[in-house]
């Protein structure tokens, strides 16, 4: 599926898209990571918590648990957060 | 005869190929100034990593090419970029530093990488890292991937002495001066911001204390005996007498000659207004009698500026019996800059000169051990880390 990337993580996936795959939103990241090395541990730290500057949507609401189940037809966006002035 | 104008040459070649270089960690991004063979003049190289917060860049002394950067972001988590080939290209780690996960979800992040730390000859491929919230990490690899080391980063008691984000330094605790013994690779030290002085015989496994000596602030009653009322700022190994520390301390400078487990504050004898408060320790790489550090205004709510805004390094030539200003060539009035922790360094030529990086963000260089300043670069993000090589 799609996944929309925030500017800050634009290094790694070299444009502002990337396609991976997952049941849940957990298997997508792993495989974004598989794909751009690294990418997981700047969004997601070891305690597996979203990072606090970094936002997840799937089809426009939020998600905060990465066992969020996902379909292939959904569009996930992750965002950095409107934070810091 | 001739063979010795062949050694003549020989080490004249030597040295026409060694350039210095200064390694600048800062708020915003990384840079390396690449000095002539005087070191007259400077080359600026970057900025690297544009907008990262890099708290540590070192160059790996046993290949002389290998740099670890200690980085994150504002809004992404942290990393660790390697480069091979003295900074011309990057990759990151392929396992930065992390604490181990806890089951129960409540474990710890790494907020950031604070200290980097390259391992002695006889393991060329050892690093170790300190980072906040506190913790110890080992990379086997060269700083490609890092595991957590050792018992301490859970261990009860010490996560006690640690404390939490609210103790410590204003953003956040940190471990550092990670010291790894020349002679025994198995001989650690460790600094805590706060949580004291440690020391570790066995390669990680048991630390014992090293705070005999240390002061506490004072007034409120705090134990001297207790870790947790302990903040090392700087602690650095004399590489010519491993058996010597030096150490700037939140409540003044001391000097440990082991065997002896008791430190000496060689402070007092610093000008009264100026007092013995401050981050950085520099030793010298030959001469373990010599050392450096930068005051600063510990006084009231702690301004932490360069105390009446006139900056100087102070130098001891003696141990620290007595100590002597060096400011020609610095600000003589209103510079109200300061000089954090790790960044102020030595370079290792003959006459050695001394480098620091201002919270303003101006390099200084001050030759013959810091007789003569001159500033070589302006206009830097805040700097974090000062670090030098020879290429």
């Amino acid at each position: 599926m799609k996944v929309l990337i925030p500017s800050a993580l634009r290094s790694y996936t070299q444009g502002s898209s990337a396609e991976a795959q997952g049941a849940t939103l957990a298997e997508l990241l792993a495989d974004l990571d598989r794909r751009y090395e690294g990418i997981r541990f700047r969004m997601v730290d070891e305690q597996d918590h979203i990072r606090r500057h970094i936002r997840i949507f799937v089809n426009g609401t939020q998600v905060r648990d990465l066992a969020q189940p996902l379909s292939g037809k959904d569009e996930v966006v992750i965002v950095q957060a409107l934070s810091g002035g | 005869m001739a063979t010795t104008r062949k050694k003549t040459a020989r080490r004249k070649t030597t040295a026409a190929k060694r350039r210095t270089v200064v390694l600048v960690a800062t708020r915003k991004g990384a840079w390396l100034f690449h000095g002539d063979a005087q070191r007259k003049t400077w080359k600026a190289d970057g900025p690297h990593f544009l907008g990262h917060v890099i708290s540590h860049m070192v160059l790996d002394p046993r290949d002389g090419r290998t740099l670890l950067a200690a980085a994150k972001t504002g809004h992404l988590g942290p990393t660790v970029f390697r480069s091979t080939d003295r900074g011309r290209t990057w990759k990151e780690a392929a396992q930065p530093p992390a604490f181990a996960k806890a089951a129960d979800g409540k474990g710890r992040s790494v907020d950031h990488t604070f200290w980097l730390t390259p391992g002695p000859a006889s393991e060329p491929d050892v690093w170790y890292a300190g980072s906040s919230p506190q913790g110890l990490f080992r990379s086997a690899d060269g700083g490609i991937t890092w595991a957590p080391f050792s018992t301490l980063n859970d261990d009860p008691q010490f996560r006690e002495w640690m404390g939490t984000t609210q103790d410590g330094t204003p953003d956040g605790p940190k471990l550092h001066s990670v010291i790894v013994d020349p002679r025994d690779a198995r001989h650690l030290y460790i600094g805590m911001s706060g949580g004291g002085v440690h020391e570790s015989t066995d390669g990680g496994q048991h630390w014992k204390t090293l705070i005999k000596g240390l002061d506490v602030v004072e007034g409120f009653g705090f134990d001297p005996q207790q870790p947790t009322f302990h903040d090392p700022h700087c602690i650095r190994m004399c590489p010519s007498n491993p058996d010597r520390l030096y150490q700037q301390n939140h409540c003044g400078i001391y000097r440990l000659d082991r065997p002896s487990d008791t430190w000496v504050r060689i402070g007092k004898s610093m000008p009264k207004t100026v007092g013995d408060i401050g981050f950085p320790m520099v030793v010298h790489p030959r001469d373990d009698n010599s050392a450096w550090v930068f005051p600063m205004d510990g006084s009231g709510v702690w301004p932490r500026t360069s105390p009446g805004g006139r900056p100087a390094a102070y130098g001891t030539k003696n141990g620290g019996k007595t100590w002597q200003r060096l400011d020609a060539g610095l600000p003589e009035s209103q510079a109200w800059w300061t000089v954090k922790r790790q960044a102020m360094c030595a370079d290792n030529a003959e006459s050695v000169a001394l480098y620091f990086g201002t919270t303003s963000g101006e390099l200084w260089m001050g030759r013959d051990g810091g007789k003569r300043w001159s500033c070589i670069a302006r206009h830097l993000p805040e700097i974090y880390a000062v670090e030098t090589a020879e290429l």
